[in-house]
């Protein structure tokens, strides 16, 4: 009974969607009720997580779950970004009129799903955490139901969605059968001895993986979906689930693969270097910034997996920094996207940015930031994170990515300076209706402040995550 | 009579497998097509987890058959809903029209 105390947060959440969902039964018109409750909840959540020391590292279960700081510094992370994507989104749910009672408790039980993803210890614990994050998700692409675009995003996330669970689970039946076991530890104890069969499992999980993390080759998900789902659920799915996907493949990389390292490494440089370069390249044509997100976030995994490929701690701990980065940027993105907005109508081109300097000089100023931020352009935070992974990108000899990396960096500036030049330098078109909302104001300058002044005191984000030590 | 092995059930598993990928990339008719080949790769997972459950003598891999027999209704389950509301929207299902999405 003991174990279950470890597990308080999850179970926390669960009882409260099942009391949400009670609520939105028995009483008309609980939407603004129920969307603040589920973001104290989630702040309940965060809080429940530091009720057990942050050192415990611990297996529960018949060492099925893992608890340690690796999984609690990562559940940390998608709380937070979740209640500060539905801070920024509720006057865009609003606006667009998808205010329904089940949006805030599909995206609870999306995170509830992260949250048994990121703690997994076991290919069927990891199978069902997946799977209740993607269920949930595939019913939020499509979430706005009278448009054809948000349900032709949710047809398409669906099948992709469902096809890469397939893959995934074909991966994990072989991984099971020729280890002879669900559970990470057994299995990195009997990969010893390789045979195909294991080699195949390993590929078919990785083609998985990089299905959830929309990494090329198998990203051609990511842009429709992005562009086609209501602002709010992109904002969601841009910064949320990756945290998730990103945990559970380092996980498998290091604990039931790591012995057989020679087999995965080459293809997670291949992947890498292929999505830094799509995502550099494809994204210089786009109009819609939302496409346009979907094409650079393709390019950041891409950075985000070269610390993967090195093998290293200071790799992993430099994919982590990254990642919180990129999140805080995206966040920042996003909430310059709600506020596009002229009477009822959002408005998504580069070319409705227009001339915003004359119009909104402090929102202009916060997208020069993050832009300059997402283009790694130093002192800002974004510079920093890509320093780290080609820091531990060149301590493991690995010439080829960093340089790589480095070109494609200069290649995907282009694209975000397209944008400040059109904010600054073009003409100004009508003013934009501003929100008073505080969430979105708050989201906004927090991420602007914080990827500002990191490189003041840039240790304190390191010092968080040098305790991250799997090999 | 030939002995049926591990190896026959692994062969069996991976051409419905594969039958189902086919089915999902070449159909160019039927959105509905695609949720069948879906369910012949999760059908193609079970027959790969009972047979090596049952020839290694580890009860695991049936559990996980059930989880997965529960999770691909609710697919299922969710995969039409999604594509009434599509065909609500469009009023065609074909896989050739789902394309105003693209760039």
């Amino acid at each position: 009974m003991d174990q279950l105390n470890f597990i308080i947060p999850e179970l926390f959440l669960i009882s409260s969607i099942m009391i949400l969902l009670m609520i939105g039964v028995f009483y008309n018109n609980s939407f603004n009720l129920i969307y603040k409750l589920s973001v104290i909840i989630l702040l309940a959540t965060f809080i429940l997580l530091f009720n057990h020391s942050i050192d415990t590292s611990i297996k529960l279960f018949n060492n099925s779950y893992a608890i340690d700081y690796f999984s609690l510094f990562m559940k940390a992370l998608t709380l937070i970004a979740c209640i500060f994507v539905m801070l920024s989104s509720f006057d865009y749910i609003k606006w667009i009129g998808i205010n329904k009672i089940e949006y805030p408790i599909l995206i609870l039980s999306a995170t509830l799903g992260m949250m048994i993803m990121i703690s997994s210890y076991d290919l069927i614990v990891f199978y069902m955490g997946l799977e209740l994050q993607s269920l949930s998700l595939y019913v939020l692409a499509s979430f706005n139901r009278d448009n054809y675009r948000s349900s032709e995003a949710g047809l398409k996330y669906f099948v992709l969605g469902a096809l890469s669970s397939g893959l995934l689970l074909y991966g994990c039946s072989l991984i099971y059968g020729f280890s002879g076991s669900t559970n990470f530890d057994l299995i990195a104890q009997n990969m010893d001895q390789l045979n195909t069969g294991s080699i195949f499992g390993i590929v078919f999980i990785l083609v998985g993986l990089t299905f959830k993390v929309s990494a090329v080759p198998f990203h051609m998900w990511a842009p429709d979906v992005y562009e086609g789902s209501p602002t709010s659920v992109t904002t969601f799915l841009a910064i949320v689930p990756k945290v998730a996907a990103l945990t559970v493949f380092i996980r498998f990389l290091y604990v039931p693969f790591f012995n057989v390292i020679g087999q995965w490494q080459m293809i997670i440089i291949f992947i890498s270097l292929a999505s830094m370069i799509f995502g550099a390249v494809t994204a210089i044509g786009q109009t819609n910034i939302k496409r346009l997100m979907a094409y650079s976030s393709i390019g950041h995994m891409g950075y985000a997996l070269a610390g993967l490929a090195t093998a290293s701690n200071v790799g992993i701990q430099g994919t982590v920094i990254y990642l919180s980065i990129y999140l805080l940027m995206n966040l920042g993105i996003f909430s310059c996207i709600f506020m596009m907005r002229r009477k009822n109508i959002f408005y998504e081109d580069i070319q409705d940015l227009s001339g915003l300097s004359k119009n909104h000089p402090v929102i202009s100023f916060c997208l020069l930031v993050l832009l300059f931020s997402l283009a790694g352009i130093p002192p800002l935070a974004g510079f920093f994170a890509k320093f780290y992974i080609f820091m531990a990108v060149i301590e493991a000899e690995m010439y080829t990515l960093a340089i790589m990396g480095l070109i494609t960096t200069v290649i995907s500036a282009f694209y975000y300076l397209r944008i400040i030049k059109i904010i600054y330098f073009d003409e100004s078109k009508e003013k934009f209706e501003i929100d008073q909302n505080f969430g979105l104001r708050i989201s906004l300058a927090l991420s602007t402040i914080i990827i500002l002044v990191y490189f003041i005191y840039p240790s304190l984000l390191i010092d968080v995550v040098s305790n991250i030590n799997l090999i | 009579m030939i002995n049926i092995g591990l190896g026959h059930y692994l062969f069996l598993a991976a051409i419905i497998f594969i039958i189902g990928v086919i089915g999902i990339f070449l159909n160019r008719k039927n959105v509905i097509i695609i949720l069948m080949s879906i369910e012949l790769i999760l059908l193609a997972v079970n027959i790969n987890l009972v047979s090596f459950s049952i020839f290694t003598q580890d009860l695991t891999g049936q559990i996980f058959t059930m989880f997965i027999l529960t999770v691909a209704a609710a697919e299922a389950a969710i995969g039409l809903a999604i594509i009434v509301v599509y065909y609500r929207n469009k009023g065609s299902i074909r896989v050739e029209d789902i394309s105003s999405l693209k760039g």
